[in-house]
């Protein structure tokens, strides 16, 4: 045994295309499932959030304004990066304690989830979309349209999975996001924010924090400019501070029950459908 | 002004300006909290001139923006009223009618804003156009091309020159520091326009950038440090362009209060001219008061 002390690595937050460290210039230490310290990450807090919430909002107006059929490719590019740092990926998953086939199945489910979305970026308006029949003399037809910022509190469990499912629905629709990485296993999620970085997703279109899940859903879910929150988490108290939270901006809020991230339930046009709403136009006709 | 005597502008006053850049970095750290920053808010709004100097300006949006200078936020009617508006001179009409029975002041730019690239008389016209229709303040710029050329009778005459036509209508003399190339030339041109007669110097015209950054209002706030000095007559300041966000008006309020003292913390003789300060001001007021941070969709545009 050598008497050298490991680098830990200090794994940054990714905020509008870039990597700061949190304001606060807190860490914590992150641990694996045998209690051994394996990593820092940045420990966050309201205004990291705040910041973040800005990134987003910034984002939004290019994302949403993309052709679908370019946000597919974006999507597709993503997948693509993910491959290519797949055993990246898998040694992370395993330093946290995950067996290594599992590790492979994760990475390997993961990219194959985000090709799933990509396909479905200029296919879901016309399934979701009607032609609607009218009483008078106007075409009639309702298209579903990105919801804005979505703050997504993502799950413990399955670390990359999980926010890949998360994410790839709500930015195939348009939306930016907010993301607070799992508190317990945040490392795969920023890691994921290198991957982000190295593919063609503009910067702020994700964006993802991590630390103390308490410190920052408060801040997330009552803030003014987030449109949407998505939620993992099962706690009740927790559930129940996002839902009043919402209610001040009457913000749209989807929790989630899942606990197996791999069945193909997240693979689904209708969790596009969550983060949208739909815009109805009248336009006269035989004028 | 008889007794004043006017020093030798070609006597460069130099400036050290990594001390102007450290000094303002090392204010910048200062932390302001709590009933400090609300207080510093509310008073940074009370400073603004709210602007709007574009070509498709129409007399509706003057119309609209002097209602937002009344009541900068309805649901909070006991926030204060801006400072002034800032207009083109065929403007002041409209917002002269628009403001009537408040104690905000209409600004007009004049003398050919922005480039200043017009005769002596073209300038005199704009000006005396602008007073004529009830501005109560002048904005005027310098000629940047004849400061540059070291023509300094010129650019004292052109400001004196303007003061008179003035008349009751306080003069704010646009340096456009951006185009000054060194903090020497900012203090210089300072000079030049206090003893010329300004009430207020300001940084920039907003079309050039840089616009207003904090170590030229440093260097211009020492300016009119030492011109009170040296004559007792207080000179107002106002940076001008490129301050959008909250934190650099509490920013400069510091700048203010460490150089010139509190006497110069009100809205006579400090102002921002901003247009997009007043909606960040307000947000950062509201997320003081409800805690919940806020978002612009919320907010009127104008």
């Amino acid at each position: 045994m050598s008497d050298r002390i490991d680098v830990l690595k200090t794994y940054k937050t990714y905020v509008g295309g870039k990597f700061p460290r949190s304001e606060s210039d807190r860490t914590y230490k992150v641990k694996n499932s045998n209690d051994k310290i394996v990593a820092n990450a940045c420990r966050c807090t309201r205004k990291d959030v705040r910041d973040a919430v800005l990134a987003a909002r910034a984002a939004s107006k290019d994302w949403s304004g993309r052709s679908a059929y370019n946000r597919g490719q974006v999507l597709y590019r993503i997948a693509e990066m993910l491959e290519g740092r797949k055993d990246q990926f898998i040694k992370e998953l395993e330093l946290l304690g995950m067996k290594s086939k599992e590790a492979i199945y994760e990475v390997e489910l993961s990219v194959d989830r985000l090709i799933y979305y990509a396909g479905w970026t200029d296919k879901y308006p016309q399934v979701f979309g009607t032609v609607n029949p009218v009483a008078s003399s106007h075409f009639n037809f309702s298209t579903p349209e990105p919801t804005g910022v979505v703050g997504i509190i993502a799950s413990d469990t399955d670390p990359l999975l999980s926010i890949i499912s998360l994410i790839a629905p709500v930015i195939a629709g348009g939306n930016t996001c907010v993301i607070l990485a799992s508190e317990s296993n945040p490392l795969p999620a920023v890691s994921f924010g290198e991957v982000l970085h190295a593919s063609d997703v503009p910067g702020g279109v994700v964006n993802i924090l991590t630390g103390y899940r308490e410190e920052m859903v408060d801040h997330l879910s009552s803030h003014m400019d987030v449109n949407a929150v998505l939620n993992t988490i099962f706690d009740k108290k927790t559930r129940k501070l996002i839902d009043e939270n919402a209610s001040i901006s009457v913000k749209r809020v989807v929790h989630y029950d899942s606990k197996n991230w791999a069945d193909d339930t997240h693979e689904n046009p209708y969790l596009i459908l969550d983060f949208q709403e739909t815009k109805t136009t009248w336009h006269p006709v035989g004028v | 002004m008889s007794v004043i005597s006017i020093p030798d502008f070609n006597q460069t006053i130099p400036i050290d300006k990594v001390g102007v850049e450290e000094r303002v970095s090392r204010l910048n750290k200062r932390s302001i909290k709590k009933e400090s920053k609300v207080q510093a808010l509310n008073l940074a709004l009370s400073m603004i001139d709210l602007t709007t100097l574009e070509g498709k300006d129409s007399e509706g949006k003057v119309i609209q923006m002097c209602s937002k200078a009344r009541m900068p936020y309805a649901p909070m009617p006991h926030l204060p009223s801006v400072a002034a508006v800032c207009v083109y001179p065929n403007m002041v009409t409209t917002a002269k009618k628009a403001l009537k029975g408040t104690s905000i002041n209409v600004a007009s730019v004049a003398t050919a804003f922005p480039s200043g690239m017009a005769q002596l008389q073209v300038k005199l016209d704009d000006t005396k156009f602008a007073v004529d229709s009830g501005a109560d303040e002048i904005d005027m710029v310098i000629s940047r091309g004849e400061f540059l050329k070291g023509n300094y009778n010129f650019i004292f005459d052109e400001i004196a020159a303007i003061k008179e036509v003035c008349g009751e209508a306080h003069l704010k003399v646009i340096l456009e520091t951006g185009e000054l190339e060194t903090y020497e030339n900012v203090r210089t041109a300072s000079d030049i326009a206090m003893y010329a007669g300004a009430d207020f110097i300001k940084t920039s015209t907003g079309k050039i950038s840089p616009a207003a950054t904090q170590p030229v209002t440093l260097v211009m706030l020492e300016a009119i440090r030492d011109f009170y000095g040296d004559t007792g007559i207080m000179v107002g300041m106002k940076p001008a362009g490129g301050i959008r966000k909250a934190k650099e008006a509490l920013q400069y309020l510091v700048l203010v209060k460490e150089t010139l003292g509190a006497a110069w913390l009100t809205p006579d003789w400090f102002r921002f001219g901003a247009s997009s300060l007043t909606n960040d001001l307000l947000m950062q007021i509201v997320k003081q008061e409800t805690g919940v941070y806020q978002s612009l969709h919320y907010f009127s545009e104008d």
